[in-house]
């Protein structure tokens, strides 16, 4: 039997009196694609600001290769290599492509301030294996080539990648991906569907919130319906398409 | 000592240098802090006292080296800012800009009366770093410690490059200025690079009152002025911006001097003031900051 890596146990947020999430049951098993679907609205984001420490679940459970997680802060929850992307990407734009993905070496460095102030080789010395280890990790989501500019100044596609660069190069164990293809074009959603079995293939277990059905369908292990902050259905992409509550959601019926 | 034209425009140059490095010292205090939680930090001037009276009483009072009163002094002020950030900015609930900048008064009132209570309202004074006798170039004369406080406003300001452009902490202070929800998420504990904020800031605010003392006479009613004189710089040069501070600190420093020596000494402090007024009409966002730099931060 595989590992269970991630595990929300009746989980539940109101925002005074309107329910986000509500008696959501998710297993996500360690190694593999889950995808979370549903309409606009449906709680998915809710569900990873809860995962990752923004909010504070009002009741219910968030398990994390066994240990309670739920509200700690979002520092905390990073170090436990947790690593998550958003909808609207968050670079830091005034800073180089190189810097961004430095700052996910963050909780990967040793040397705090003291030391970078009072050693400086052996500061320097982890300086360098970091930027390298930024480098590869560019390389690895093909921005080799855009290292110095500034983040501000790529396109929209090439932000998100430059996210997942940084996401990655905390060497998550799960990473967390909100709705990774919205705003790209045909060709750039296959190169996102190709990074993400990359990421997978590394042993990283995936959690996507994503629209883009074709690219859902195709990727994913195991999909959770979302509807009313609510898990509707979870199975595989196959038992997804032929599920009569999830056909009535989509289509209104 | 004969007085010529150049003569004279020389000599208030060099007096607007020293004074305008002092300035860009506070600028660069205040830049820190408002970088790092959009809030402009009031105790500032009073960081620059508590540096200079400490070193005062270090050196005259246990006679220490300058050296290592420098050291110890500026530690001490440090210390007074990670407890000021622990103490008072950390525990507040909902930190919201406004509220943290009406604590930062009142800090600021607290530490001038404790000041007062220990160093008394006289000035105190300290001999200079390496003697007082001036060097004289082409008729005007410059202080040894002018050149001293020159000297350390450059190695500050290439202290600083390095630390936040070649350091993982540097890097990590200012992403989190930049994007605090993406810091968290890269595993920062933002509250630490505020904590770590307050403590730069003090340590060089505490530089500034260290080697402007021997000029100016500290006593613990300086900062109120000082910290004025600072922020408007840090204004003029663009807020956050801290080579835009070096450069305004002294663009203003030499404005002022000159303007003290051609017009009237009287208007010397309301010239600053002038020109921070002239900034904020025509360029809000300060002479060289960006318009996004601007916008108002949340804490």
């Amino acid at each position: 039997m595989t590992e269970i890596i991630l595990e929300l146990k009746k989980l539940r947020k109101n925002f005074g009196g309107v329910v986000a999430v509500d008696h959501m049951d998710l297993t996500v098993e360690s190694g593999s694609i889950t995808s979370m679907i549903g309409p606009n609205g449906a709680g998915k984001t809710t569900i990873f600001n809860l995962i990752t420490g923004f909010l504070k679940p009002s009741a219910g459970n968030i398990l994390y290769r066994n240990t309670d997680i739920s509200g700690m802060k979002p520092h905390v929850i990073a170090r436990k290599a947790i690593a998550r992307t958003f909808q609207n990407v968050q670079v830091f734009p005034q800073m180089t492509v190189l810097e961004n993905v430095m700052v996910g070496r963050h909780i990967r460095s040793k040397s705090g301030f003291i030391i970078s102030v009072l050693v400086p080789p052996f500061c320097r010395r982890e300086d360098k294996k970091n930027r390298t280890d930024a480098e590869k990790w560019l390389d690895y989501v093909g921005l080799g080539h855009e290292s110095d500019k500034t983040a501000g100044s790529l396109s929209l596609g090439n932000q998100r990648k430059l996210e997942i660069a940084r996401a990655l190069a905390m060497e998550p164990k799960i990473i967390l991906l909100d709705e990774p293809a919205s705003g790209l074009n045909a060709r750039e959603t296959v190169v996102m569907g190709r990074l993400i079995e990359k990421i997978r293939k590394m042993d990283i277990t995936v959690v996507l919130v994503e629209h883009d059905m074709e690219l859902v369908m195709d990727i994913s292990d195991q999909i959770g319906v979302i509807n009313f902050g609510r898990c509707i259905a979870t199975g595989n992409p196959a038992e997804i398409q032929s599920n009569p509550e999830v056909i009535a959601a989509y289509l209104g019926e | 000592m004969e007085s010529g034209g150049f003569t004279d425009f020389l000599q208030f140059i060099f007096m607007g240098l020293q004074r305008g490095c002092i300035y860009a010292l506070v600028a660069m205090g205040f830049n820190i802090i408002y970088s790092a939680t959009g809030v402009i930090n009031f105790a500032q001037g009073e960081f620059v006292v508590l540096g200079g009276l400490m070193m005062v009483t270090l050196t005259t009072g246990f006679g220490l080296s300058i050296v290592f009163a420098f050291l110890i002094s500026t530690l001490f002020v440090t210390i007074i800012g990670i407890l000021m950030e622990r103490c008072t900015i950390n525990p507040v609930k909902k930190p919201t800009v406004l509220r943290l900048i009406i604590i930062t008064i009142a800090v600021s009132i607290l530490l001038k009366g404790v000041a007062m209570i220990i160093w008394g309202k006289g000035s105190h004074y300290m001999r200079h770093f390496s003697g007082s006798d001036p060097f004289v170039i082409a008729g005007a004369t410059i202080l040894p410690q002018t050149l001293w406080i020159i000297g350390i406003l450059g190695v500050i300001v290439v202290a600083f490059v390095v630390f936040f452009n070649l350091t993982m902490t540097g890097k990590s202070m200012r992403a989190c200025a930049i994007n605090r929800d993406a810091a968290c998420l890269a595993g920062i504990n933002d509250r630490n690079m505020v904590m770590l904020s307050f403590a730069l800031s003090a340590g060089i605010g505490a530089v500034a009152g260290i080697i402007v003392t021997p000029i100016i006479q500290m006593d613990y009613a300086r900062g109120a002025l000082l910290g004025l004189k600072g922020f408007g710089v840090a204004v003029v040069g663009g807020l956050g911006n801290s080579l835009g501070a070096v450069i305004a600190g002294i663009l203003v420093g030499v404005l002022e001097a000159l303007s003290g020596g051609y017009i009237s000494s009287h208007y010397m402090d309301a010239i600053a003031l002038l020109i921070l007024l002239l900034v904020l009409f025509v360029r809000p966002s300060g002479l060289f900051g960006s318009s996004e730099a601007s916008r108002l931060k949340e804490f």
